[in-house]
């Protein structure tokens, strides 16, 4: 395990060699800036080639190349769209909030930047180890409504403002059954702070991932689907639903402005994943490789599932959308906490047999009281 | 912009939002607008304002020959240009009573059920589309249709303006090698079908979308005349192919699938049942194509020398069923080599007729996927 | 029901039901999971990538297929097959195409054109007319890498729209031999049949 503490030995042998040349102050400095640096490059870097998975992908599942032009394999592309956001013309409506409009994408990009604080990218490699760190993950996540909905606001666009609106209602119904799915796993682990929260999934070679107890695949998936809605993904993709209302609450943004809620996006899309990793697939732990592989292959899993997501399905329409968060979603991650109450105390094999019964019959009622959401069964006349 | 809500706007709880879904939209699939008045996200009221690919085509007729009109018949609904091309021959052949080849008609017939089958395809990827699928489905089906279309430029020179039939048969004969690549088509398709519908028929998010949303009564239907799969989904039997049998259509033995509801869901899935039942004919045709003209010999010179074709003075009216509809040529003769007067009845332009009855009380998202589900070209509906 | 024509039910096609909701979603995700996996290896048309790499490779040509007229010659481009008759010209539905006939100092018309300007900008692709050429003179190409930046360059003068006979043989080659077949048991039939009658005259020019 030679790579696993790579980055941490390299900035230590930073700071050593600072602390030869100059006072302590500038020590803790250096380390807080390398840290932020860090963070800050790694952000639009991830997102850059997010969004080229993204177009791979979907172009595979669509049999064709994605970007292939740029460089080989295409892996200029981002650069070259990056290129081209920052010489387009900025555009802004003549009737638009000017200053409103102008804040809105760059308070968008900071909380998505403020959560990658608290994400353990590897063993020891948390930017700040918050004693509150998923706490403070909530509550950082649940701003971003407030700059998609000053943007959509201040754009004085119809399109705009109904986007802007189911943006701040689907993510205020969502944050409620998500923050109740991370209670199971703050109950198993019994910290707020993340790093803990996968030092607690550790031993079995690293395998005693939440993900394998009842509670935490209930957990994992109703977090799963609620973290796909707060980054506005399809099928959640109402708020910018391209078919309905053009492009939602960016649509009147260019250039660069636009460039940052796309950032925003992608880069929820990563911390998302990266918390479902940390909270339920175990974070860095895992057998043989290094920590930080460990998790970067986790969390770019995740995202490949976001991609596929996109690929195969269609977009809720508003009042399902609304319906699924507080009618199904909701109700499940309460039982589902009841569920991991009672994992402790119940031996394993009752307890997966109790949560299957209760997955079921929850199933079942929320069949029987959401006739919309079931399919009729339809017959066909075919006549002469 | 002039309201047509005047009154409605400044109603005193000024709770209504009017919005103007087009020209410029991604879902109107041209130009289109749709000028609506939403509650929240509820439809109050919609006006289908159309015209801006207007092209004066009917007036365009009356100076060319007949034959030299064909070929603008095909940019009236561009996605699938056949069937246009058959209604407008209809017409013509009826005024001046030519009779055609049995082997044309065979070849016209698997060319128009090829046409509905890309058209149907089209279809049901852009309703995909509209209900915001990230183009995989609209994609799977545009992989079959460009292998149609390969068929259709091998025959006819163009893969989507075929300008193929002429008065009296079609321009060019269909070869064994045509042939054979219609009957590995046949062949390839349905497993494509069953893979589609997998992806998307039991798609329990398309079943909560589509089921029950923008229902037409049978009655309103045939009421604003409607025509077509749309007509069909609601579970009147009416297909001309049937009811007329022109062409030589009351020989092959195919069935018309109807739905029940009328709602998204029926539309989009007698469309599909639609392109099986295609198949079936078009394999019936393949098999039965005898030998012969593949145009009448007496009209042949019309191609060479259109000017000579001079049909009788008199009117005439033929219609088929064009995979949007029934589609009308109806031609004026004054004896000269130009049609006086010759009006399309466009299925695109008369089906969005009853489409404010589908779409009001329902959300914005229904809309577009009910204006996607009555299957409208705007080059047919302003032509 | 009410409704124009309600026939006989003939059968009834029930669909398929699922065994559990969600199904159908989770039946979506093997689809297009199944996709993405044959996209590496399967061919083309068998759920492999169908796309062309465009400008490197394209697809083959069909011999019928059309895209803009052009006009033979048979030796040199200074005898075209075209007699300037104006068919082409007239049948055109929207007159893209513009002949002159060229005139010796008396006035009197020689049987070839002194212009013959297409404009492409215009041209709609149809092949009326290829069909009404009754000298075998113009016919649609396949060539399509035409654009322009300005909309003068698509106007087409006589110099740039001869093609050689051969070109044609080598986009068309079964329609090209067909009309040299033709041309060749007119001309010995005009040989056996002397003297011959006068070739049909070129129909005068619409004024």
């Amino acid at each position: 395990m030679i790579f696993d503490p790579v980055f941490i030995r390299l900035k230590a042998l930073f700071l050593d060699l600072c602390a030869r040349f100059f006072p302590e102050w500038v020590v803790m400095l250096a380390s807080i800036v390398i840290s932020a640096v860090v963070i800050l490059v790694m952000g639009p870097v991830i997102m850059m080639y997010l969004t080229l998975l993204e177009r791979k992908l979907l172009g595979r599942i669509q049999n064709r190349y994605g970007p292939n032009r740029v460089g080989i394999w295409g892996l200029l592309q981002p650069v070259a769209d990056g290129i081209k956001m920052f010489i387009k013309e900025d555009i802004v409506p003549a009737h638009a909030d000017k200053i409103i409009h102008l804040l809105a994408p760059v308070v968008t990009v900071v909380p998505s930047l403020m959560v990658f604080l608290v994400v353990p990218f590897g063993n020891g490699m948390t930017a700040v180890n918050l004693n509150i760190g998923i706490l403070y993950f909530v509550a950082i996540s649940s701003i971003t409504t407030i700059p998609i909905f000053m943007g959509s606001w201040a754009s004085r666009n119809k399109f705009s403002v109904l986007g802007g609106m189911r943006a701040a209602a689907q993510m205020i119904s969502y944050e409620a059954p998500m923050t109740l799915a991370i209670v199971p796993v703050i109950m198993a682990s019994q910290t707020l702070a993340t790093a803990t929260i996968v030092e607690s999934q550790g031993g079995g070679f690293g395998m005693n991932w939440f993900i394998f107890t009842p509670w935490g695949l209930l957990g994992f998936i109703i977090y799963f689907f609620c973290a796909i809605a707060e980054c506005n993904r399809p099928p959640f993709d109402l708020p910018e639903a391209e078919s309905e209302l053009i492009a939602g609450f960016h649509t009147e943004y260019s250039g660069m402005k636009f460039a940052l809620f796309y950032m925003a996006e992608y880069m929820n899309a990563f911390t998302l994943s990266a918390i479902a990793v940390t909270l339920f697939l175990g974070g860095w732990q895992g057998p043989f490789l290094p920590s930080w592989i460990w998790f970067f292959g986790k969390t770019f899993l995740l995202v490949c599932v976001m991609i596929w997501f996109r690929g195969t399905f269609l977009r809720f329409r508003v009042d399902h959308l609304m319906g699924f968060a507080w009618k199904f979603l909701l109700p499940l991650s309460l039982i589902n906490i009841l569920i991991a109450g009672l994992w402790f105390l119940t031996p394993a094999i009752a307890a997966w047999a109790l949560t299957a019964g209760l997955v079921v019959a929850s199933f079942f009622v929320f069949v029987k009281l959401n006739k919309t959401f079931v399919p009729e069964k339809r017959t066909y006349v075919l006549a002469d | 912009m002039v309201s047509l809500f005047r009154e409605k706007t400044q109603r005193a709880d000024g709770q209504v939002l009017e919005i103007n879904f087009g020209p410029q939209h991604p879902s109107t699939h041209g130009v289109f607008r749709l000028h609506t008045l939403v509650d929240g996200e509820t439809i109050r009221e919609v006006k289908p304002v159309m015209g801006y690919l207007h092209r004066n085509q009917e007036q365009i007729s009356e100076n060319l020959t007949y034959t030299g009109f064909i070929g603008f018949t095909d940019r009236m609904d561009y996605i699938n240009a056949i069937p246009n091309n058959f209604s407008f021959v209809l017409a013509a052949e009826k005024l001046a009573g030519i009779e055609v080849p049995e082997r044309a008609d065979h070849i016209r017939i698997i060319m128009a059920e090829l046409a509905r089958i890309v058209n149907h395809m089209a279809v049901v990827g852009f309703l995909l589309n509209d209900l915001g699928a990230a183009f995989t489905p609209l994609l799977y089906a545009f992989r079959e249709r460009e292998l149609i279309l390969d068929i259709f430029e091998d025959l006819t020179g163009s893969r989507m303006m075929c300008n193929y039939f002429r008065i009296g048969g079609v321009k060019s004969d269909l070869s064994e090698q045509h042939l054979a690549t219609i009957k590995k088509m046949a062949a390839r398709l349905p497993k494509f079908l069953d893979e589609f519908e997998t992806l998307l028929t039991n798609n329990e998010i398309l079943c909560m979308r589509c089921q029950n949303t923008g229902i037409l009564s049978p009655e309103t239907a045939v009421n604003s005349g409607i025509t077509g799969p749309a007509l069909r989904a609601s579970g009147v039997n009416y297909d001309i192919r049937k009811t007329d049998r022109y062409s030589l259509y009351g020989r092959f033995d195919f069935k018309v699938p109807l739905g029940k509801t009328g709602d998204v869901y029926d539309r989009y899935y007698v469309r599909i049942l639609e392109i099986r039942e295609s198949l079936n004919i078009l394999r019936q045709a393949v098999a039965a194509l005898p030998r012969g003209e593949f145009i009448n010999k007496k009209t042949a010179a019309f191609i060479r020398s259109p000017r000579n074709f001079k049909p009788p003075v008199g009117e005439a009216y033929a219609r088929t069923e064009s995979p949007k509809g029934e589609l009308g040529f109806y031609i004026l003769s004054d004896g000269t080599p130009q049609p006086w007067r010759c009006h399309a009845r466009a299925p695109s332009l008369i089906n969005l007729s009853a489409l404010e009855t589908m779409c009001v009380g329902q959300k914005i998202a229904d809309m577009m996927i009910i204006l996607g589900s009555i299957d409208i070209v705007l080059g047919e509906t302003d032509r | 029901m009410s409704g124009a024509g309600c026939g006989k039910e003939y059968g009834k096609f029930v669909k398929k039901s699922v065994p559990f909701f969600g199904w159908g979603v989770l039946c979506g995700l093997w689809v297009t999971l199944k996709n993405f996996i044959t996209s590496y290896f399967r061919k083309p048309d068998e759920g492999g990538i169908f796309t062309v790499q465009y400008p490197e490779e394209c697809l083959p040509d069909f011999e019928a297929s059309r895209n803009f007229p052009f006009l033979v010659y048979d030796e040199t481009p200074e005898k075209p097959r075209c007699v300037a008759c104006g068919i082409c010209e007239r049948e055109c539905p929207v007159k893209c195409i513009h002949v002159l006939m060229a005139k010796d100092e008396n006035g009197k018309p020689l049987r070839r054109p002194a212009a013959f300007d297409i404009d492409y900008s215009l041209c709609m692709n149809c092949g009326n007319c290829e069909e009404v050429c009754p000298f075998n003179s113009i016919f649609m190409d396949h060539e399509h890498k035409i654009a322009a930046y300005d909309r003068k360059d698509l106007m087409r003068p006589m110099q740039k729209l001869l093609k050689s006979n051969s070109y044609f043989h080598s986009i068309r080659p079964r329609d090209a031999e067909a009309i040299d077949r033709a041309i060749k048991e007119a001309a010995e039939k005009k040989k056996a049949a002397v003297p011959a009658k006068p070739a049909p005259s070129p129909e005068a020019p619409k004024s």
